[in-house]
């Protein structure tokens, strides 16, 4: 259904020719309009000169979803017109560059072809080959600004935001929007039936990208040691925390730095220095990705085992090997809950949107010193790079981190004698001390077989009631981390169970589906291992889908596992090729279910 | 600290440092080495050196990776803060560790199969980050924990324990960490107390990365004729390029005496970052310490001739480059920058707020 203030269209343009300012601008000024506004960034593993599109959806209800239907495509990249034109919903409408012929076999009947000659304008408008090519995208936000009634007083003001004092850029875009805006009104059908009418809806929201917001969660958790290795798409985490930190955490005296940034040479390195950091007491972390984790995991086992804290924070993307690094997946899903050889297991999170990112990364920090032991926050390229319409976060300023049991030197001097891994309090955590402390604190840390003093030993029973603890101590974090969130619809009798990124597009399918007369309720879990509620949301429903974006079903798989179903009995749609989850695909796959069931 | 167990009382005449310790409170756990394994003999200098430099034992974190060597951890210093990592991973425990808390002294341990294979890139990385530490390289040429197979330093022609001669070409630490900018390269043997002892003590004073590379011969599986990581080639083959002696700021009687041969001006004062200093005496004329073309070309033209080069063969006390200069992180420990200097709080986040709309 498209109509005011619900609508989605898309552009497909050139990497690397500045295509990706042009969208942004319009989705931030669609954005302070007040109309409620996703925008999804689908590009190559290249950096210049293969194909990109974007896609941005208006949704006055304030869905965030990908699209399920495209209104409108603005195809811009002849490599990709084919495509393009088949995208465009029947009825929909196509904008492309006239300045060069498109083939007439491309076209189609059940669609409306605009053009606006973009090339040509720039040509003979600007002087420099690069203007020419960097103008034209500034050119088609200015068409789609007339076409889709977007508020130009808006758009002259972003750009003058922008560019500020660089006058001769500020000119030739101010020039270059009104070259598109112009040329739609006196010639195209402006605006169209599906457009855009001022809101108040998104005042109490901001726009920001996942990797941002997890590391912003790191610089107010008082996170102080980051060591990474680059990886898309999980780099800009702590290129954003850098950039915080440059902000807040420089001593305005000295300009000395209340952090440390560490490039490490690989991921293996940036586990030992989180690790290293985190025995030391700092609250330390580290971004990845897929082929990351996999380095990491011996030394992931060795935090386990000697339960030392540090947080992973794990932008998922496309696997196994290299696969597709710049298309989302939740795929990592076994790989963190076990992460590392002989019997482990960890606390992971699962953030569905930035808000949570920069929430949870608080919780993992928290969770990590509390249980003393490795904690994955696991995010996904859609919700990492992308820029999404979240509410503004808040921040308690009586917050204080949760350091868990640490002795100082007076603490230690109460008791006869400290035993590192002694668990005094049967849950499975021994109190730890720091490295410097004096008196009776100092231990040694090994990876190899050690007994409740963290003396060396390969005993069996020492070796049983360690890794006895480490599951009573993991498995009792069930209930510490982040609750379920359940929606539901009267009368519902079908539970679709979702994780992370896959949020949005599970809840909007299913407000579509009780529309429909299916009532549904869901459940997004945020935590493993799984809470007490977990299991009594699948015995509450008599059909329960699961909804990921892996080819194995792993979070079908882990729930089965864990908490003792049969796999089949929790029905699977996946959805695995690397795009954000749209609602039509959720709708379908538990329509034709029950279509099938039935028949 | 030998695999014999000695009792543990105290001598009235035993004699105490200026922290009123013995040196029995630097030992550590009964070695489960064998019986004369080098690296026992490591430990003792390690014991020594710490014990003459006063170093509190709880201020100290004691790191390596996993083998015979990085067992060592575990004989010296009991009291202070131990962390056997995994294989070949010690460098990046260390660095996180000390990015966290640069207060403490660090002391890593490591083999050459540790090192120079498995662990190579953490410890060129290591050198290249210039950490704060000690980072003593035990090598025997041998993997023994694992029995015997060649490591990365085994020399070509050097024969394995069942007659076979390794054919590939060494990696030789000391080259290796001239050649990625180190600012401290010392070479030692572990049969060599006399002058292990100081450039231990040297390198821990040294204000950056300080590697020192001990000859620490595998009794189990590299000590037979053919071996170049033998005791008796390791006697034979090794010249004494540089004698050095540490200095500590507040003077205590020297270890062993610098004699001066010729000259005075053959002895180099080098001063350290803690207020101490080393004074360097070459036995080449012409060698200088402080040159790293020239340190670089002596000792591969001592391994052309089949020799050990020994002593500190490098150092560079020039400030400003280790890591945290280069992090222009506060001078407190980052552990102990109070919470509140930390987090931007409600303000600032409601301020930052407005820029992402
Ligand atoms: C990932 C990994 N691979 C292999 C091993 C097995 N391993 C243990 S010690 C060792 C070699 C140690 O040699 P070196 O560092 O020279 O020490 P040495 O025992 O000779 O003192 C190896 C290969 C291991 N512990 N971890
Ligand atoms: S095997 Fe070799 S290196 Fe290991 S303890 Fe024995 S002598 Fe030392």
């Amino acid at each position: 259904m498209s109509g005011i203030n619900d609508f989605a269209f898309k552009m497909g343009t050139v990497n690397g020719t500045g295509s990706a300012s042009a969208n942004s601008l319009l989705m931030q000024a669609i954005f302070r309009m007040g109309i409620p506004v996703t925008g999804k960034n689908i590009f190559p593993s290249n950096i210049q000169g293969l194909p990109t599109w974007y896609e941005i959806r208006v949704s006055k209800d304030g869905y965030t979803a990908r699209p399920s239907d495209v209104d409108l495509v603005v195809a811009l990249n002849q490599s990709t017109y084919a495509r393009d034109v088949k995208a465009v919903r029947a009825g929909g409408y196509l904008l492309y560059d006239s300045s060069w012929p498109m083939d007439a076999e491309l076209l189609r009947d059940d669609i409306t072809v605009l053009g606006v000659p973009f090339g040509r304008m720039c040509i003979e408008t600007f002087e420099k080959d690069r203007d020419r090519t960097l103008l034209r995208n500034i050119a088609y936000a200015g068409a789609l600004a007339a076409l889709l009634n977007i508020d130009m007083t808006v758009v002259e003001g972003m750009l003058n935001e922008k560019f500020g004092k660089k006058q001769r850029l500020l000119d030739a875009n101010h020039t270059a929007i009104r070259l598109g805006y112009d040329y739609a009104k006196a010639n195209l059908p402006c605006p169209l039936p599906f457009h855009l009418e001022k809101m108040d809806k998104t005042s109490d929201s901001i726009l920001m990208d996942g990797n941002t917001a997890s590391a912003l969660g790191a610089v107010f958790a008082g996170a102080t040691v980051g060591a990474w290795y680059p990886i898309t798409p999980a780099t800009a985490l702590m290129e954003a925390f850098k950039s915080f930190c440059e902000k807040y955490r420089v001593d305005p005296e000295t300009k000395l730095h209340r952090y440390a940034i560490l490039q490490a040479e690989d991921e293996l390195a940036a586990a030992g220095i989180v690790i290293g950091a985190g025995w030391a007491g700092a609250r330390s972390f580290t971004n990845t990705s897929g082929p990351g984790i996999s380095l990491m995991q011996e030394f992931i086992g060795l935090a386990y085992y000697t339960d030392i804290p540090a947080v992973f924070f794990d932008v998922q993307r496309c696997g196994p090997a290299t696969g597709m690094p710049t298309r989302t997946q939740q795929a990592d899903l076994f790989s963190l809950a076990y992460a590392s050889h002989g019997d482990t297991k960890h606390i992971v999170i699962f953030p569905a949107d930035p808000r949570e990112c920069f929430e949870m990364a608080v919780q993992a920090f928290d969770l990590a010193e509390r249980f003393q032991t490795p904690v994955f926050v696991a995010s996904d390229l859609d919700i990492g790079m992308n820029d999404w319409m979240v509410k503004r976060f808040e921040w308690d300023d009586s917050y204080r981190p949760d350091r868990g049991k640490v002795l100082d030197a007076e603490a230690l001097q109460k008791i006869e004698r400290f035993s590192r891994y002694l668990d005094v309090d049967g849950d499975g955590i021994a109190a730890r001390t720091l490295p410097g402390v004096g008196g009776k604190g100092a231990y040694f840390v090994r990876g190899s077989g050690h007994d409740k003093h963290a003396a060396y030993t390969e005993d069996s029973d020492a070796y049983l009631e360690l890794v006895d603890r480490l599951k009573r101590k993991i498995d009792g974090a069930a209930n510490a981390v982040p609750a379920p969130v359940v929606t539901r619809h009267a009368g519902a009798d079908i539970g679709l169970i979702t994780i992370g990124s896959c949020d949005a597009a599970v809840r909007e399918a299913a407000d579509i589906l009780t529309a429909q007369g299916t009532p549904v309720n869901v459940m997004r879990i945020r935590g493993f291992p799984f809470s007490d509620d977990v299991r009594e949301f699948i015995t509450q429903h008599g059909r329960v889908f699961v909804i990921e974006q892996n080819r194995d079903a792993q979070l079908r798989a882990l729930l089965a596992i864990e908490l003792g179903f049969a796999r089949d009995s929790m029905h699977s749609i996946l959805d695995y090729g690397g795009m954000p989850l749209t609602p039509k695909v959720v709708v379908d796959a538990v329509a034709s279910h029950l279509v099938g069931a039935s028949a | 600290m030998t695999s014999i167990a000695k009792p543990p009382v105290r001598h009235k005449s035993s004699r105490t440092n200026g922290l009123g310790l013995t040196i029995r409170d630097y030992e550590g756990a009964m070695s489960t080495l064998c019986a004369g394994c080098g690296h026992d003999s490591v430990t003792a200098a390690l014991i020594q050196a710490a014990w003459e430099m006063d170093l509190e034992p709880h201020r100290v974190g004691k790191m390596s990776g996993i083998g015979c060597s990085s067992k060592t951890t575990a004989y010296f210093m009991k009291q202070s803060h131990g962390f056997n990592s995994v294989h070949g991973r010690m460098p990046s425990v260390t660095s996180g560790a000390a990015a966290a808390n640069r207060a403490l002294t660090y002391i890593g341990i490591s083999g050459d199969g540790d090192s120079l294979s498995i662990g190579l890139g953490q410890l060129s990385h290591a050198i290249r980050r210039n950490v704060n530490m000690l980072y003593v390289l035990e090598n025997n040429g041998v993997y023994g924990l694992t029995k015997g197979q060649f490591s990365a330093s085994a020399d070509i022609g050097s024969l394995s324990k069942k007659g076979e001669p390794n054919e590939q070409s060494p990696i030789d630490p000391i080259l290796l960490a001239l050649t990625l900018g180190a600012t401290f390269a010392a070479r030692s043997f572990s049969g060599d107390k006399k002058q292990l002892v100081p450039i231990l003590k040297a390198a821990i004073a040294h204000h950056g990365f300080a590697i020192v590379d001990v000859i620490s011969p595998c009794v189990s599986f590299n000590d037979h004729e053919g071996s170049t990581k033998s005791y008796a080639h390791t006697r034979d083959q090794s010249v004494e390029t540089v004698i050095a002696d540490y200095l500590p700021g507040d003077f205590v009687p020297l270890t062993r005496e610098i004699t001066v041969s010729d000259t005075e001006e053959e002895i180099r004062v080098v001063q350290l970052h803690d207020g101490g200093s080393v004074r360097l005496r070459a036995t080449a004329p012409d060698y200088d310490p402080t040159n790293r073309e020239s340190a670089y070309t002596h000792v591969r033209q001592c391994q052309q001739r089949g020799e050990i080069a020994t002593g500190l063969l490098y150092v560079d006390e020039e400030q400003g480059r280790e890591m945290h200069d280069m992090l222009r992180t506060v001078p407190e420990p980052l552990i102990e920058v109070p919470y509140e200097q930390l987090c931007p709080g409600r303000a600032a986040l409601d301020a930052l707020m407005e820029r992402y709309r």
